[in-house]
């Protein structure tokens, strides 16, 4: 099954969607979108990946002529995680502010209370 | 939009999405073969940059300005989430400080133990993948998160006042600016020492050696700095809320 990586990618991608739009809960949502980020990694890793290869990192067991999986992705996949991050620390620090001044955290009712 | 549309709408949508992702992916390179020039880069960063790890030879090397706008990112994140934070912080400084008590009181002593003994450990392990990185897997962002890891284990040991006592923020501030400070002026010296920014103008040594790589580790501690403040800096703004709210 030589899709099975990208299935699998798009399955968490399209889960990850599912949660973030039905989520009744801000933490929970700020989750769901890190599951949908993480469809990414797979998918990066999945385009990267060769049959065989060696992590791409020379040793004297490793010379630099073996066959490897791909450098770039990994490097792009290491980018995608300190996105993640910083995106979840900043939709957390709104998620308390939010709490502080309407009293929930049910993305729902935030617009009921401000007005 | 009422919850039960919007189900029915979300659903549609997604099956639509997941439908055309999959049509997508029966037409991508099987899973295992890339065509991309994975083997040329390796031969070039390991011959001409002497990096073992080539990962973070095209983090801090071939894409070096994007690493730049990288941490960038994570600088202002990380004060983004500390000015959200602070604002209308101080109203509860008393409450605040019965918690820290209360709350070092509640900690098992078991856990207090684990977490004091391993914490030493935990900065030599972050210090060690810090200025590694150009040689094992590791680098700068990774070691970072592993120092700043380090703090949070002072506070779930329940040291929550020997935290106040060293202030972390002010330190994990100056750390934050001070990694990306580093790396702007590392990626300007390009300029100066040699013909681009970001060149890599350090003498290159023997590919293994811990001084080896030229710029590569150089840059990476720089990052290891600032993840390890960025990320600090966040976990104590974060951790002050919950002190703030304990006792509700």
């Amino acid at each position: 099954m030589t899709v099975l990586p990208y299935l699998v990618a798009a399955w968490l991608l399209v889960v990850g969607l599912w949660g973030t739009i039905t989520s009744r809960h801000l933490v929970q949502q700020v989750m769901c979108l890190t599951v949908v980020q993480s469809s990414t990694y797979v998918l990066l890793l999945a385009v990267g990946y060769r049959t065989g290869g060696y992590a791409p990192i020379v040793s004297s067991s490793v010379p630099p002529s073996s066959p490897f999986v791909d450098p770039i992705v990994q490097a792009l996949a290491l980018t995608d995680v300190v996105v993640e991050a910083t995106v979840v620390a900043v939709l957390l620090a709104l998620t308390v502010q939010a709490h502080k001044r309407f009293g929930t955290v049910d993305p729902d009712r935030l617009g009921e209370l401000s007005g | 939009m009422s919850v039960r549309p919007r189900t029915v709408a979300a659903l549609l949508a997604l099956a639509g999405l997941a439908a055309l992702i999959a049509w997508a992916a029966s037409e991508l390179t099987p899973f295992g073969t890339p065509s991309g020039p994975a083997n040329a880069i390796v031969r070039t960063l390991v011959h001409e940059r002497h990096a073992a790890n080539t990962v973070n030879g095209v983090t801090y090397d071939l894409r070096g300005l994007d690493t730049l706008g990288e941490e960038l990112i994570l600088f202002v994140a990380a004060l983004g989430s500390a000015v959200l934070l602070r604002h209308g912080r101080g109203e509860d400084v008393e409450q605040e400080r019965g918690e820290d008590e209360r709350g070092a009181a509640r900690t098992p002593d078991a856990l207090r133990a684990a977490g004091t003994a391993l914490v030493g450990p935990l900065v030599v392990l972050g210090v060690y993948v810090v200025v590694h990185g150009h040689l094992s897997p590791g680098g700068g962002f990774q070691g970072g998160v592993v120092l700043a890891a380090g703090l949070l284990l002072v506070y779930a040991a329940g040291q929550v006042m020997a935290l106040k006592r060293v202030e972390p923020t002010a330190l994990v501030e100056v750390a934050d600016a001070t990694g990306a400070l580093a790396y702007a002026l590392v990626a300007a010296a390009g300029l100066v020492f040699a013909t681009a920014a970001l060149e890599n103008f350090l003498p290159f040594g023997t590919t293994g050696n811990l001084l080896s790589a030229g710029t590569i580790p150089v840059l990476s501690v720089a990052v290891g700095v600032e993840v390890t403040g960025a990320v600090a800096l966040i976990l104590t703004e974060l951790l002050d809320q919950t002190l703030l709210r304990g006792g509700e």
